[in-house]
């Protein structure tokens, strides 16, 4: 019998209650009158399944009926209702959305088998931990290496496609034969490279992302061992890559094979080459340092003159985004964090409110006969409902918030860009759904069971309960603390955003458009060739109407940062190390007045300035503070790039590495003093044009000019000087914005939460009021009476909330640009900030409480 | 609680031999489950969980109430509780018997069951 009186506890306890003893007698009966140990046995398993399928039936049926008298219950306060699904819909939905892009930026695996074993390898020289390698480095290196199953290697490029309607920049990546495999992804139609693909002389492949595939081709499997026609060179297709494979870029569209000949391999100091690696298993990142450390010390000692310094960075490919995005995203999340914990307080205390409100009803429930366990059910249950229509609005919130937090995620993440929305964000927001319902649901519930009863029926509403009045005063202070964190933080990330964008760049934005050209190899190999074409189009687009200069450069600064070059004065150091390379750009003569950039002394490069004529050099004025300071540079040489370099004009400096970071200083040289076929990577590509009209005006006239100097030449990357630069602030200004969208709501929702305290305190204490103003008491005191109130409370929560702000400032100390985490003015704006939206919240309350009539508080009594 | 003795109709079948079974008497719980065993010839034999599922429904919707009138002391025992039809109950059970009756008279009519003398 203690079985069956065990299995009676599946049915609810208030049903066992009434009926269990009963049921137990019964079963008692039957058990008697059966005989036999078959029979038995069968009693025993029919009546276990009836138990089983009846307990579940009766508590469906309480559920349902819960469910019934709650929705009831709440549709009779609409207000409540919709304020408190509101709140479970922002706190919740702003979770979901900022750690699912946590999430998916920082912990989730890549789209590779086995991602957590690969690493990418760079070198590092002095000042540069992450240096390409260089061909005959990642050899060398790739021979050695015993940690690795598989080392290969990848370089960004852009390539012109032609042949298939109009000529096309698209860009891909070179790769080593045993890229793919490394990777360890197989390919979605066709093959991948094979190791003799990327030797001297293979035939050309190339394979293809899914997207450009499909958007360029049609997604027609007929284009396999079909050619296609790249910087006008022919290219078998080999294979297709499945559509989430990204890499190394979501921008990338082709991969084709490095075929190095012994001539890559004999300059250490070309470096281009970045190394993937595939751990083998049980080999510790610890190990591959150690292995590449040593590998490389052999590197020095073989070749001590181009490896000197130059040592290996091993990191998980995981690790790559940026110190910066992993800092912002941390910061995005404490702030949603911060956010849930207003709306959760608020929540509380309008839960709190609402249950204090029913103390009576629930009394004489109580009185009646009721249970008091079905009264917190029901409770419990009008919680759950709340949470279950907020939290299914939050998974709306947040679905529809990622694609507007797609640019937050890097670019140089090997995945797709807007983060999926998927299960793990449904549990996210139900798990934390739950969290926040039965966490901030359930104490008032308890509560007011507990008080329900004769009791609370004598003390009503009228009190309200003094331990209630604590915990709500706590929930309060809490909110102005919390508002008081976000509201400094996101004032400190504003203030550091404008400092970015107040950084001089170095060049005039206004009025400039930018486009590339990027000249294919071999076609333009000459540089004569080359020179025919920029002076054709820069004649041409000269003569367009309100033009005022153009110009090519090798890239403009912010859109590639890298392109550095170590420089020799006087027979010293020629390593690439940090102080010793400067950033170098071949140019068209007028660069520097199209970009606004000002020549502080001797010449612009010019036209008479060729491989006959000494080779010469435009530097920037960093350059001369490194090598001649105090001295006039003019006349002085120095040795760059192969070639002795006479110093013929300084320039002021400009920004190439972007606004947050420091440039190494700049070398400008003659586009035409460079030999046939020599550093073609550092050809000009880009051409700039300023006009006194709109630049944007000028792009049918110069893509015309760009066809007729070379139909086949394709146009990429058409933008405005300040497009580029306004990049630069992209993802900080969103992730502030994000940041002071969240404030904004959060500093609201702290005065309402003000608000609701003294509205209710000043309800509860009508009486009072009334008895005060009836006997003598003025207006005014019992304005500064709730006022007061109000002020203790803010500055309750204000003082801790400058203390925890100081400490969040601390932590994103790396993000505010130069400004000290204490920065008085930030400190004091939110301070005065939370005042007035503190203040606001107290004066209704307050000016109700002046309007209470003694006469008719005291009649009601 | 509704009042309209139609409203409930059709009657769920446990609950209308539980109405048949107290229709002449009040009964507790077990005794219930031995009436139905009887009246059907063990065709239905209610189980305990079944029958208070039932009971506490019937309680609610007024067709049946606990009496607080016991039997004589020897025939008591006093962990059981009693239960009576209700006016409602009673009125409840006419209306499904009358609604039985029709559909019996209905069937009848097409041939489906053989017509009595």
């Amino acid at each position: 019998m203690k079985l069956y009186r065990v299995l009676l506890h599946l049915y609810p306890s208030s049903y066992r209650a009434e009926y269990g003893s009963e049921m137990a007698g019964i079963f008692a009966e039957e058990l008697r009158n059966t005989s036999g140990v078959f029979a038995q046995l069968g009693l025993w398993i029919a009546t276990f399944f009836e138990v089983l399928s009846n307990a579940a039936a009766v508590h469906w049926q309480i559920a349902r009926r819960d469910l019934r008298y709650s929705m009831r219950s709440l549709l009779r306060s609409p207000a409540f209702l919709i304020t408190a699904i509101l709140l479970i819909t922002i706190g919740i939905g702003a979770n979901a959305a900022v750690f699912t892009l946590v999430d998916f930026v920082l912990v989730r695996p890549l789209p590779f088998p086995a991602s957590k074993q690969l690493v990418k390898v760079w070198e590092k020289h002095p000042g540069y931990r992450f240096m390409e390698l260089s061909p005959a480095n990642y050899r060398d290196i790739n021979a050695a290496q015993h940690s690795f199953t598989s080392f290969g290697g990848y370089t960004d490029i852009d390539m012109n496609l032609t042949g298939s309607g109009d000529p096309l920049r698209v860009e891909g990546a070179t790769v080593t034969g045993n890229f793919f495999s490394t990777l360890g992804r197989s390919p979605w139609i066709g093959r991948y490279f094979a190791e003799r693909d990327d030797q001297a002389g293979a035939p050309a492949t190339v394979m293809l992302s899914y997207g450009f595939w499909q958007t360029e081709f049609g997604g027609e499997t007929s284009l396999l061992g079909k050619s296609i026609n790249l910087d006008g060179m022919a290219y078998t297709v080999i294979g297709v890559m499945p559509p989430d494979f990204h890499f190394p870029s979501r921008e990338t569209k082709f991969w084709r094979t490095f075929q190095w000949e012994e001539e890559s391999y004999k300059d250490r100091s070309d470096n281009y080459v970045v190394g993937i690696g595939r751990m083998k298993p049980g080999v510790t990142m610890a190990q591959a340092r150690s292995e590449l450390e040593m590998i490389t010390q052999r590197l020095q000692q073989q070749y001590p003159k181009e490896n000197e310094s130059v040592g290996a960075t091993v990191i998980w490919i995981r690790d790559e985004v940026s110190k910066q995005s992993r800092l912002l995203l941390f910061a995005l999340g404490g702030a949603a964090i911060c956010l849930l914990v207003i709306a959760c307080a608020n929540l509380a205390n309008l839960l709190l409110v609402r249950s204090l409100a029913r103390q009576k009803e629930f009394s004489i429930r109580v009185s009646l006969g009721a249970n008091r366990r079905t009264i917190l059910r029901q409770l419990l249950t009008e919680s759950l409902l709340l949470g279950v229509v907020g939290g299914l609005g939050a998974v709306g919130v947040a679905a529809a918030a990622l694609p507007l937090l797609a640019r937050l995620v890097p670019t140089a993440l090997p995945t797709q860009e807007i983060p999926p929305v998927d299960l793990r964000l449904l549990f996210f927001a139900l798990g934390l759904t739950a969290m926040t319902v039965i966490s901030f649901g359930a104490a008032p519930a308890i509560r007011v069971c507990r008080n329900a009863g004769l009791g609370g029926l004598r003390e009503g509403i009228r009190t309200g309960g003094s331990g209630s009045h604590r915990m709500r005063s706590v929930l309060v202070i809490a909110e102005v603390a919390v508002s008081v964190v976000l509201l400094i933080s996101s004032g400190l990330l504003i203030r550091a955003l404008w400092r970015v964008q107040a950084v001089d760049p170095g060049f005039r934005t206004e009025n400039t458009l930018t486009l590339r050209t990027a000249l294919p190899i071999p076609k333009y190999l000459k540089t004569e060739v080359r020179k025919q074409f920029y002076d054709k189009v820069l004649t041409d687009v000269h003569r367009l109407p309100g033009v005022t200069g153009a110009a090519y450069v090798t890239a403009l600064p912010m859109v590639w940062r890298g392109g550095i070059w170590p420089v020799s004065v006087d027979g010293r150091s020629q390593h690439r190390a940090e102080g010793t390379s400067a950033s170098m750009r071949y140019v068209t003569p007028g660069f520097f007045a199209t970009m606004g950039v000002p020549i502080k002394a001797g010449r612009d490069v010019s036209v008479s300035d060729t491989n006959e004529t000494p080779y010469v050099a435009v530097v920037s004025e960093s350059f001369v503070r490194r090598y001649w300071p105090d001295q006039s540079p003019l006349g002085r040489h120095f040795d760059f790039a192969e070639h002795d370099r006479e110093v013929v004009g300084v320039v002021g400096d400009v920004r190439v590495r972007g606004l947050e970071r420091a440039s190494e200083p700049q070398v400008y040289l003659p586009y035409t003093q460079v030999a046939d076929g020599n550093y073609t990577p550092y050809k000009p590509n880009d051409l700039a044009i300023h006009s006194t009209q709109s630049p944007l005006q000028l792009i049918p006239e110069v893509r015309r000019i760009i066809a007729a100097a070379d139909p086949q030449q394709p146009i990429s990357d058409v933008r405005t000087m300040e497009e580029i630069v306004a990049g630069e602030t992209q993802s900080r200004s969103v992730q502030t914005r994000v940041l002071v969208t969240f404030t904004a709501i959060a500093v609201s929702l702290a005065a309402l939460g003000i608000y609701g305290l003294l509205s209710f305190t000043v309800s509860l204490r009508s009486q009072e009021f009334g008895i005060r103003m009836a006997l003598g008491a003025r207006q005014g005191d019992i304005f500064r009476l709730v006022l007061k109130k109000g002020t203790v409370l803010t500055v309750a929560g204000l003082v801790p909330g400058l203390f925890l702000a100081y400490g969040a400032a601390l932590w994103l100390e790396s993000l505010l640009a130069g400004l000290r985490p204490g920065d008085v003015m930030t400190f004091s704006a939110a301070t005065v900030l939370c005042f007035a939206a503190a203040l606001l919240g107290t004066l209704i309350p307050a000016l109700r409480a002046i309007g209470v009539d003694p006469t008719t508080v005291m009649r009601a009594e | 609680m509704t009042d309209n003795p139609t409203s409930l109709l059709p009657l769920q079948p446990t609950m209308f031999h539980i109405l048949l079974s107290l229709a002449d008497e009040d009964r507790h719980g077990y005794a219930i489950i031995l009436d139905v065993a009887r009246r059907t010839n063990r065709k239905i034999k209610l189980s305990a969980g079944t029958l208070y599922r039932s009971i506490q429904r019937m309680l609610e919707l007024g067709l049946i109430e606990e009496t607080k009138t016991r039997p004589a002391p020897e025939m008591d025992d006093e962990r059981r509780r009693y239960y009576r039809i209700t006016p409602f109950g009673t009125a409840v059970a006419k209306a499904e018997v009358s609604r039985l009756a029709s559909l019996l008279k209905m069937a009848r009519s097409c041939g489906v069951v053989p017509r009595t003398t």
